[in-house]
């Protein structure tokens, strides 16, 4: 009996039970010191403590009991096993048109098995059909695992990857790319290709969802109901972000893949677009432009400018922080480094000389709000003055993390720092706003 | 009717919510709120689907329907838990505790670790799409009437969130009640009499008021009853809103299982078969273009159609009473109404009438084939509505022919029950995965075993001897929602034990037969009264004018409602020269009577004044005024 049919089991409670010759969901009896329990043997969380054994009663409820002295374990049977009868296919209806749905992570779609509680994600474009089967009303959907892997893992060779498929989905003629993807992260990821893509002709939407998808009242379906729809439909070819609007389920909001930003750690409508209005909504099946002016669907030839520069570090200004913190990224080799600064743009004086010697050492520093709404503008006290004498990029209205992954690209993508700072400046994907706007809640 | 012949089982799930600090998985007040709400919100559930690749059949037709909800909330009663928009907090130690009381009064195991689950329910009832719920004991017993009852276990779940409304495709409900801490005893099937089960639930009853941490009120405790007799089905009836009426329930379940078995037989003598009953519904529209019947003129004027079947045989069946108005055919109008969303059936066995007329019905018969002996039933809606309703009326004709089909019912009010869902399988339970197990430690057991509180018993002969109270009076107390605030109010010394005994149960009751809400009256109003009666604000005479006024003005005060119903007392003067008015005014007769005029006197002034001054201080009054005028 392998560690797999024990789950999360260990030392005398595990030998106990491979005593027993009892694997996972098999029925047992346990007899402890409290009296004599029947059920089935569930799994038990790695983090648990090791002398509880879990049982499903007959009655569907899980229990712990104790496992101490003179415990007996006595096998009743074997485990029911839970075989996946998938619902028919819904037919392909002809003349919808391609969207391709690849996913990285992140469970948009699953299925509980409720003999032991283990939750699946989908694997497969049948899979998916087959839990969101309205999908084969919208378009014609086809969808690949890239990545298996929760957000925080994902980095720049996920970003190339991902690119990648894009381009080969490009070439295999879809109308539309989703990308589903945990939310953690899902706002770096959707500034990174942002920045990438180029050149775009077909919408890339990213999508993930707040709640899990094995209770009913995920956002995961809705979500992708409504991206797929627009990925198959909308107007657009930007890279954007799209999740509930608010925290009914009767709008998705599409954000500008460089101005969205997770602003709460668990609602459904976590994400905002910071400093400037979304470039579209998903309401009662139809697509509405919020936005006016935006790339339109079918222009151009897709270029990839897909490589990323990995000796950036995002900084952010506190009370109290340490020069020698810059001396070490210097020190390290460190090609550039994003300041969230205070208010319009600052750090402390104390910071000078090491900001100076960064420089000197060919280090890009720019400078983003850690007020996250709002702009930069080191005109307006001497600080920030002296800042921009010392060399420090004043970055506008860019949020930090989107400044923080287009650094990593500009540096990536040039043969030097003015070119890399020429790339900077230059409003590549939406990520600068002329104007700022009042958006009703800050601003 | 001989339930041990019958075969009575009956087993008990009683559901009380607890008076803790703060809901379950949340630190929210378990309370309600009466205005208006302060925010929406709108979301649709979608059936999840198992390993089995099984979708409940019934979810899934709702979902496809398109079903929306909305859920009310105020943020003083629900915060983003309820809102399915934060992950539960740790489970809440205090209603553990008050679970594990119980157990422990009631000789149960606790379990080691409690492990809580979701079990999916897709009404919209809970934002989640699951209810939150664990097991916290195994076993135990009580004893009621000389009989030893056990128990199958204790739970702790959620409630739900309370149904506003049911428009069409959209449900309304508020998320106050979502969340407030419920605990779920569950009795083996070992009850075999209405009775009998009726002195359980009040049993459960009385030991859970025993912990003092029980809120009161319609709705705070729920019944689910489990009922089969021999040859019959095993129904779960939900929602049980008061314990006196868990033995109607139970005769009328059985009442009901017993004819549905009558039915069998007639049908069986009558020679039909389940391929006697064919699902294909006849379009009769246009035999009703001149209909008088407003339901079928409104269904055809917007695009509707008429639908019948013809259920060969059951002619008479139809309109047989399974219990007080209940009928075969309400049985299968539930199922119409489940299966197809429409507002009703009409069959031959009740008609003509509705304003549908005997040529209709004759038309009918001849149109759909029917003989004397057989049924029509017919649906006016939306065609395939229709179609699913008679679909449904079809498939339970052919289980009349059976027995007893096994579904899940709810009460209503007057004891009756009726069809909700069929029976679900095993329940659709997984693990909830946000929160880890709790485990039970012994030495919590101890602190508790320590501290348990009083048996209901013991309160009985403490109640008599220390408050002076008689045996049933004290019974009745126990057995009321007030137990507690009775020993609080006594402790403080703050009215006279048989006074407020009375007024707590036997006065309540009444006013709440005549339609007043008691449950609108906060423990502190009652104490308020109270003190205005021993203070001598007002007379006893009054309280129940007080209460009813402070029912439906709940955020006034007792004050307000002397004020408002001019129940002030008299003051000395102001009733002294009221008598002394009422003296001069029967001259003659006090004249002509003398001292034994104060009882007519008594009666004239009394029915002036109640309420408004003490019976004593008018006699004495009375008296003074008729000597007075004796000496003159
Ligand atoms: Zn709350």
């Amino acid at each position: 009996m392998g560690d797999e049919q024990l789950h999360g089991y260990r030392g005398k409670l595990k030998e106990a039970l491979e005593a027993a010759g009892v694997g996972i969901g098999d029925l047992l009896r346990f007899e402890s010191g409290d009296g004599s329990f029947e059920g089935s043997l569930m799994p038990r969380v790695e983090t648990a403590d090791d002398w509880h054994v879990v049982l499903k009663l007959k009655s569907g409820y899980n229990v712990g009991i104790a496992f101490g002295e003179g415990a007996k374990v006595v096998r009743l049977g074997q485990a029911e096993k839970p075989e996946f009868r998938p619902p028919p296919l819904p037919e392909v209806k002809a003349g919808l048109p391609k969207v391709s749905i690849v996913s990285t992570g992140g469970t948009i779609a699953s299925r509980v098995d409720y003999i032991t509680g283990g939750v699946h994600a989908a694997m497969s474009s049948r899979d998916l059909l087959s839990i969101v089967p309205e999908l084969s009303d919208i378009a014609a959907v086809d969808a690949d695992i890239l990545y298996s892997t929760f957000s925080e893992n994902i980095d720049a060779e996920q970003w190339t990857g991902i690119a990648r498929r894009i381009a080969e989905k490009v070439k295999e003629g879809a109308q539309g790319v989703v990308i589903t993807h945990g939310t953690d992260t899902l706002g770096y990821s959707s500034a990174a290709l942002s920045f990438v893509l180029r050149n775009l002709p077909i919408p890339v939407i990213f999508v993930g969802s707040q709640r899990s998808s094995d209770r009913p009242s995920s956002d995961a379906a809705t979500n992708l109901l409504g991206v797929v729809s627009t990925a198959a439909h909308a107007p657009f070819a930007e890279v954007v972000l799209g999740m509930h609007e608010t925290t009914s389920d009767t709008s998705i909001v599409f954000h500008w893949g460089t101005k969205a930003r997770k602003l709460h750690t668990s609602t459904r409508y976590a994400f905002q677009s910071v400093n400037t209005e979304p470039l579209a909504r998903y309401v009662d099946g139809k697509v509405e432009m919020i936005a006016e002016s935006y790339r339109k669907r079918g222009e151009g030839e897709l270029e990839l400018m897909d490589s990323f520069e990995s000796k950036v570090a995002l900084i952010k200004f506190h009370p109290g922080f340490q020069p020698s913190t810059i001396d070490w990224y210097v020190d390290d080799g460190y090609k550039g480094v994003i300041l969230e600064g205070t208010g319009l743009g600052h750090v402390s004086t104390g910071l000078y000389e090491a900001l100076r010697g960064a420089v000197k050492a060919g280090v890009v520093l720019g400078m983003a709000p850690q007020c996250v709404w709002g702009r930069i503008d080191m005109d307006v006290y001497s600080t920030g003055r002296e800042l921009q004498e010392i060399g420090v990029e004043p970055l506008g209205d860019m949020l930090a993390e989107t400044a923080f992954v287009k650094l990593r690209w500009a540096l990536a993508n040039s043969d030097d720092i003015e070119e890399a700072m020429e790339l900077m400046r230059r409003n590549i994907a939406g990520e600068y706003s002329d104007r700022t706007l009042y958006t009703g809640r800050f601003g | 009717m001989d339930y041990a012949k019958l075969g009575l089982k009956v087993g008990l799930e009683v559901h009380q919510e607890l008076a803790t600090k703060h809901k379950l998985f949340c630190q929210c007040p378990p309370m309600l709120f009466r205005d208006d709400p302060e925010y929406t919100f709108i979301r649709r559930l979608r059936p999840s689907q198992s390993e089995l690749g099984e979708i409940d059949p019934a979810a899934l037709f709702e979902f496809l329907k398109g079903k929306t909800i909305i859920y009310e909330a105020n943020r003083e009663t629900s915060c983003l838990v309820e809102m399915d928009e934060e992950p539960p907090g740790p489970l809440n130690a205090e209603a553990l505790d008050i679970c594990l009381t119980f157990t422990l009064l009631t000789g149960g195991t606790p379990v080691d670790e409690v492990h809580v689950m979701r079990k999916i329910v897709v009404d919209g009832s809970n934002t989640t799409g699951f209810q939150r719920t664990c097991v916290t004991s195994l076993g135990g017993k009580l004893e009621v009437g000389g009989k030893t009852y056990s128990l199958q276990q204790v739970g702790l779940e959620e409630d739900a969130a309370r149904k506003i409304a049911d428009e069409g495709g959209v449900s309304r409900y508020r998320i106050d009640r979502l969340g407030i801490p419920l605990i779920e005893v569950t009795t083996d099937p070992v009850i075999y009499s209405p009775e009998e089960a009726e002195e359980v639930a009040l049993a459960i009853g009385r030991i859970l008021r025993a912990t003092g941490q029980v809120r009161r009120g319609l709705g705070t405790i729920r019944q689910d009853v489990n009922i089969s007799i021999v040859g019959g089905a095993l129904i779960e009836i939900k929602g049980v809103q008061e314990l006196n009426l868990v033995s109607k329930v139970v005769e009328y379940e059985v009442q009901r299982q017993v004819k549905l078995l009558k039915i069998v037989d007639i049908l069986k003598e009558r020679g039909i078969k389940a391929t006697d009953l064919t699902d294909k519904p006849l379009d009769v529209s246009d035999l009703f273009g001149e209909t008088k019947s407003r339901i079928v003129k409104n269904a055809l004027s917007k695009g509707g159609r008429v639908l019948a079947v013809k259920l060969g045989g059951f002619a008479g069946c139809m309109g047989i009473e399974l219990c007080p108005d209940r009928r075969l055919g309400t049985e299968m109008a539930d199922h119409a109404k489940f299966a197809g969303g429409v507002r009703g059936i009409f069959h031959t066995d009740e008609l003509p009438a509705y304003d549908i007329t005997v040529e209709e019905v004759k038309a009918l018969r001849k149109k759909v084939g029917a003989s004397d002996s057989d049924a029509v039933v017919i649906v006016a809606d939306e065609e395939e509505s229709c179609r699913r309703a008679l679909s449904a009326v079809v498939k339970r004709a052919r289980e009349a022919l059976e027995g007893v089909p096994s579904e899940t019912r709810a009460a209503n009010p007057d004891g009756t029950t009726h069809f909700t869902r069929p029976r679900p399988g095993a329940a659709r339970m997984y693990p909830e995965t946000d929160m880890p197990p709790i485990v039970v430690s012994s030495e919590r057991l101890a602190k508790l075993r320590a501290n348990l509180p009083e048996m209901p018993e013991a309160k009985l002969e403490r109640f008599t001897t220390d408050y002076g109270i008689n045996e049933k009076l004290a019974r009745q107390v126990i057995n009321s929602d007030y137990t507690q605030l009775f020993e609080e109010m006594m402790g403080e010394d703050l009215a006279d034990p048989v006074q407020l005994a009375v007024t707590l149960t036997e006065d309540f009751r009444g006013l709440q037969r005549d339609g007043v809400e008691i449950d609108n009256i906060s423990d502190a109003l009652i104490r308020d009264t109270f003190g205005l009666l021993k203070a001598g604000k007002t007379a006893k005479e009054s309280l129940p004018q007080i209460f009813t006024w402070l029912a439906e003005n709940p955020d006034g005060s007792p004050a307000d409602a002397l004020k408002a119903l001019d129940l002030g007392m008299l003051s000395g003067d102001d009733l002294r020269s009221m008598v002394e008015a009422k003296v001069s005014e029967n001259r003659e007769m006090v004249e002509r009577m003398g001292d034994r005029a104060i009882g007519p006197l008594m009666g004239m002034m009394m029915g002036e004044v109640r309420g408004r001054a003490e019976a004593k201080e008018v006699q004495a009054l009375l008296r003074e005024a008729i000597g007075a005028l004796s000496r003159e």
